[in-house]
């Protein structure tokens, strides 16, 4: 799933080891989420919004709207 | 690369199941070469070395509920599918070219030794299909 995870990491000057310790998962599942390989799950995508305070549709694009904009 | 306390518990689990696998193993070869045992006996000595690699089974199960990191789990799943379907596959075309008479027999228990073997290709094929780090 495509998301803003990246930006708004970089804005906060944060590396993926430490938005990693934040959210208390691995680096790896961040560069996997950021990267698009893998989408989280419900809670690890409300505790990613919680930590940078914006809704989750403000972090993760919606496929369903993603594709019905290409249309 | 990190190790998370699950991965870590698992670890140390795995370290001493093969060590006890061992324990089991010379102390069972050593009973029936020297005919110590008969009887039910015997039986139980023929399954105790078994038991360890059981236990190496549910320390993976445990390893996959106490792991709290979802995609490292999910990593897991993928890597113990690919071992499972590796195994019994190998083992499926085996027994039938030993039906038809194509092939040696092989002790059952080389299943569990695919399985081992699967778990590496679970871990190639997640690097190759994810990027993950290559993990056994």
């Amino acid at each position: 799933m495509e998301n803003r995870l990246r930006l708004l990491r970089a804005e906060r000057g944060w590396s993926q080891q430490d938005l990693a310790g934040r959210l208390e998962v691995s680096r790896q599942s961040v560069n996997a989420i950021e990267t698009g390989k893998y989408d989280p799950s419900l809670p690890l995508a409300f505790r990613i919004a919680e930590l940078f305070d914006l809704p989750i549709e403000d972090i993760f694009v919606s496929p369903a709207r993603r594709s019905s904009k290409a249309i | 690369m990190t190790f998370s306390a699950a991965s870590k518990r698992y670890n140390w689990r795995v370290v001493c199941l093969s060590l006890l696998y061992v324990a089991f193993l010379f102390a069972a070869i050593y009973a029936f070469n020297h005919q110590l045992l008969h009887g039910a006996v015997a039986y139980g000595a023929a399954i105790l070395p078994a038991l360890p690699i059981i236990g190496i089974f549910g320390a993976m199960g445990r390893y996959l509920v106490e792991e709290q990191d979802e995609y490292i789990r999910m990593l897991t799943v993928r890597q113990t599918l690919w071992a499972t379907g590796f195994a019994l596959s190998v083992a499926t075309i085996w027994g039938f070219l030993e039906s038809f008479d194509l092939v040696g027999h092989i002790d059952a228990y080389y299943v569990a030794v695919l399985w081992f073997g699967g778990l590496g290709l679970g871990s190639c094929m997640n690097k190759l299909t994810l990027g993950a780090p290559v993990r056994c």
